[in-house]
């Protein structure tokens, strides 16, 4: 889509609409903000002291943590997948995905059930083996358990990202480095590699996001951040004001982290010039080559899927008779429930603003969509207390001035809010499929419906929004899965006696009842598997 | 995309879109609603036992009110009542330590009661002087040690544990965990907050490793043999005796019961206890409920179950109580625990047990 300087169209419903939409989305954001200045509470002095230091440290070496191994992760799975010829390569390709429906938190409990004393791995060392194993060697509830966990559900991010930009490469390119004799580790090093820095960057940066948004992990091993702290404030002390500042801190290192990220991409042109490129081929190696690169993908699957998978369903055998009721089915008709609303909502909101944009692609219509899809950059309980703060007031308000005994509370752990938070937090998730199926489906066939006569909003609903059928249908499902496994927000926001399938799974485990949650665990992991199949299939289908 | 062509085939697809809206937004406000009927009593509870189903249903059956449950940590609980004020649908809060009673108490979120039944079921001890809150249970929190690996002789206090011969075989959960606050109040309560701020940096340093993980956690690190001593509740041998796992089972009968304190003041215990929500719309059937849980029938079950000590003391004793025999236990005043919990949390904080 093509953005002009000219000033025609400055101001119309559609403008005015999506210019609505984004102000409100903001609210979160710019309420901590303020707040900001408020003094802070009467714990923040002992936190300052204690353990300000320990949140940062603690932060700072997960993110470098993760984003190291992550991209060892990534980066190789990608390269052997789309450079060699293996057996197996074709299963690996989707296969090496699968961890990105396993939630942080659930592969947490379902290592540690697996290492701990009474699993299954120690059982079997003591009964059969007769070693007696020193629970301190394979204790994973600390922070480089933490940087394992994360990374191996994570590292799926920089392996897609990676293997789109390697299989893109043309095979000009690599024949003309075979050409100069360069070996292939050479290449790799010297050409591949740097042309798709942007990508690697780009899922690093991703996997990063998610790492100050997780809670369920932190918590559960005992490392402390400033989500954990966030939420101890909250909670714990009731300290709001704490939590506000707790919440700016983590923002200032969401903040560094788009900053690096846009500084490093600057304006270097990575992409080939040549619009029709012929994906490369993929070369063949010696038998025990072809093994071993065979190998090291069964090894990542298993660690990183299959091995926690089991566990799960093991857990699930011995459990579902005992878990698995009305209340059962209660929990995931709410979930699924609350999951596709948010879905409709946000692809909703999304085609108001990107229709907004696409009748008036103005630079700063366009700059004023971007804003509303910063909230995936948030952590989750950034926004939460972002958006108690001035509903709480809002509340207040109400009741003193609209209920008849100066009570009540509407809107406060109400759906309506936490239905908000997801909007707040995942629009971008809806925004960016129907973004492109905007771009494919090109104006042009809109201009026409709108010179016949047919008002913009006719052509919306009878041509635009029909075209893109399938990227709605997307945008939907994304979301769907993304909201599902959501937690630190959703343990803030819920209503009173209302679980979903992930914040039920968390409760369980917490207390203890780890085997017992891998029932709702399982459904999670079940429908966080589904898009990926589809993933792959476009990725396939587009012959990347 | 072949998966996607068939929706572009179909046309009534624009239709459908709407109701799809119109369905979900709907629904999505019947969901707000809660559905009322008949009599009801709504708790807000930090316990998860399973006997606590047990007991709710019995009482179903009774009295024929039905009983709705909120579980969520006692802090959680605490701020939803703050929030909620005069609109809440609580009737009932219960919690699994002394000290959270203390705070609702503190933040007027309670109010109080009078029953015959439980005043003659519950020993004054185990109940607020102003009737806001009163007991359902008591647990101890002792030391289990390895059989194998420790002379029950040198075990004596908690105050002993600071000592150097226990460098490096102490294990126990972390700071963040309600009863080891309690447990640290108590001690403030008995020798000072310096005395305790030194206790417990002694303490961490005598540990087998940082604190983590769950009171099953430290006996099952006792049993691999990572530490010798942990400080953990009552309740939880008595439920890892009794698990389906067997490896649980094992565990658990590698280690030994000590009550520290015997020669002074006596074995810290705390309680789970319940209170009426200031602003409780059923309060009869709340009182009622109370009462109920007070009687030798739940309070059995509770024993038995859950292998809580029984508040209720004609009840008889249950045999893996009985195995462990009688103990002298720190009749301390229970709101104390909650007075102090915000020194013990910055004393562990200061001492960077975490």
């Amino acid at each position: 889509m093509e953005l002009t300087k000219l000033k025609y169209y400055w101001w119309n419903k559609w403008i005015g609409l999506a210019l609505l939409v984004v102000l409100v989305i903001t609210i979160p954001i710019l309420t901590l903000f303020f707040n900001i200045f408020d003094p802070p509470g009467e714990s923040w002095s002992h936190l300052k002291e204690n353990l300000l230091y320990d949140y940062f440290i603690n932060t700072l070496l997960l993110l470098i943590g993760v984003a190291l191994c992550t991209f060892f992760l990534g980066v190789s799975s990608a390269w052997i997948v789309s450079s060699y010829n293996f057996p197996g390569r074709r299963y690996f390709e989707w296969l090496l995905i699968l961890p990105l429906g396993f939630p942080g938190y659930i592969m947490a409990y379902t290592y540690t059930g697996l290492l701990d004393y009474a699993g299954p791995i120690q059982s079997f060392m003591r009964n059969s083996l007769d070693i007696q194993v020193n629970g301190g060697i394979i204790d994973i509830m600390n922070l480089p358990g933490a940087i394992f966990i994360l990374s191996i559900t994570l590292y799926p991010y920089i392996y897609l990202l990676s293997r789109a930009s390697f299989s893109q490469q043309s095979k000009t390119l690599q024949e003309a480095a075979s050409l100069l004799k360069s070996s292939r580790s050479r290449t790799f090093f010297k050409v591949a590699l740097p042309m798709a820095r942007p990508a690697i960057v780009g899922g690093i940066a991703l996997a990063s996001m998610e790492v100050l948004n997780d809670y369920g992990v932190v918590k559960y091993f005992g490392v402390n951040t400033f989500t954990t702290g966030i939420f101890r404030s909250w909670f714990s002390m009731g300290d709001i004001s704490t939590a506000i500042h707790l919440a700016v801190a983590l923002m200032c290192f969401v903040f560094a982290l788009l900053f690096l990220e846009n500084l490093h991409r600057g304006n270097s042109r990575y992409v080939s010039s040549n619009p029709t490129n012929k994906p490369a081929e993929k070369s063949n190696l010696s038998k025990p080559l072809r093994y071993l690169m065979s190998g090291i993908c069964t090894f990542i699957f298993l660690v990183s899927f299959f091995i926690p998978f089991m566990q799960v369903l093991n857990w699930v055998f011995l459990t579902y008779q005992k878990v698995i009721d009305r209340e059962f089915f209660l929990l995931i008709y709410r979930s699924f429930a609350l999951a596709i609303s948010s879905g409709i909502v946000i692809v909703l909101l999304s085609v108001i603003l990107l229709y907004a944009l696409r009748l008036n692609p103005i630079k700063w219509v366009k700059n004023a969509t971007k804003v509303a899809i910063l909230g995936y950059a948030v952590p989750g309980a950034v926004i939460a207390i972002g958006i108690m703060v001035p509903v709480l007031e809002l509340d207040k308000y109400l009741a003193s001035h609209f209920s008849s005994d100066g009570r009540g509370l509407w809107i406060t752990g109400s759906l309506f809010l936490v239905v908000f938070a997801y909007v707040v937090r995942f629009m971008a998730v809806g925004f960016h499929p129907i973004e492109s199926g905007f771009q494919k489906v090109g104006i042009h066939v809109n201009e026409a419906s709108r010179l016949l006569g047919a008002g913009t909003n006719k052509t919306l609903f009878k041509i635009d929004l029909p075209l893109i059928k399938p990227s709605l249908f997307a945008g939907i499902l994304l979301v769907f899965v993304d909201v599902l496994k959501e937690l630190p927000l959703t343990l803030i926001l819920r209503p009173f006696n209302y679980h979903t399938l992930a914040t039920k799974a968390f409760d369980m485990a917490t207390n203890e009842m780890i085997a017992e949650s891998a029932n709702a665990a399982l459904v999670i992991i079940l429908t966080g598997i589904i898009p990926i199949i589809f993933l792959n299939r476009l990725i396939r289908v587009r012959n990347i | 995309m072949v998966i996607f062509d068939f929706l572009n085939k179909q046309s009534v697809m624009n239709q459908s879109f709407f109701r799809v809206i119109c369905v979900s937004v709907l629904s999505l406000s019947m969901w707000s609603c809660a559905g009322d009927s008949d009599e009801v009593v709504n708790i807000y509870t930090h316990r998860h036992y399973a006997a606590d189903q047990e007991l709710f249903a019995r009482f179903t059956e009774q009295t024929g009110i039905k009983v709705n449950v909120v579980n969520a940590s006692a802090d959680e609980l605490i701020q939803k009542l703050e929030l909620e004020g005069a609109n809440s649908p609580a009737d009932i809060l219960i919690t699994v330590d002394a000290g959270r009673l203390y705070r609702a108490e503190e933040k007027g979120l309670f109010q109080s009661f009078q029953s015959d039944i439980v005043n003659r079921n519950i020993p004054a001890k185990f109940r607020d002087p102003d009737g806001f809150w009163t007991g359902l249970t008591y647990r101890a929190r002792i030391i289990a040690y390895s059989k194998d690996r420790v002379n029950p002789e040198d075990l004596s206090t908690y105050e002993d544990l600071a000592s150097d011969k226990w460098k490096g075989r102490i294990l126990t959960r972390s700071s963040e965990n309600i009863y080891n606050q309690s447990l640290l109040a108590s001690i403030i309560a008995a020798n000072g907050t310096e005395a305790a701020e030194q206790w417990a940096a002694a303490v961490l340093g005598n540990m087998a490793r940082d604190p983590k993980g769950s009171d099953r956690d430290q006996v099952k690190a006792v049993a691999g043999g990572e530490g010798d001593i942990a400080i953990v509740n009552t309740y939880y041998i008595g439920l890892m005796l009794n698990d389906e796992n067997q490896e649980e089972r094992k565990a658990a009968e590698q280690i030994a019961i000590f009550f520290p304190n015997q020669a002074d003041r006596g074995t810290h215990i705390n309680i789970s206890g319940i209170g009426v929500t200031k602003y409780a719309p059923n309060k009869e059937n709340a009182i009622r409920l109370i009462e109920y849980l007070s009687e030798e029938e739940a309070q059995s079950v509770l024993a038995n179950l859950n292998f809580e000590y029984p508040i209720n003391s004609k009840v008889e004793t249950a045999s893996l109580h009985k195995s462990w025999g009688d103990f002298k236990a720190d009749d301390i005043n229970l709101s104390i625990l909650g007075e102090k919990n915000s020194d013990a949390v910055m004393i562990f904080d200061r001492v960077g047990w975490k």
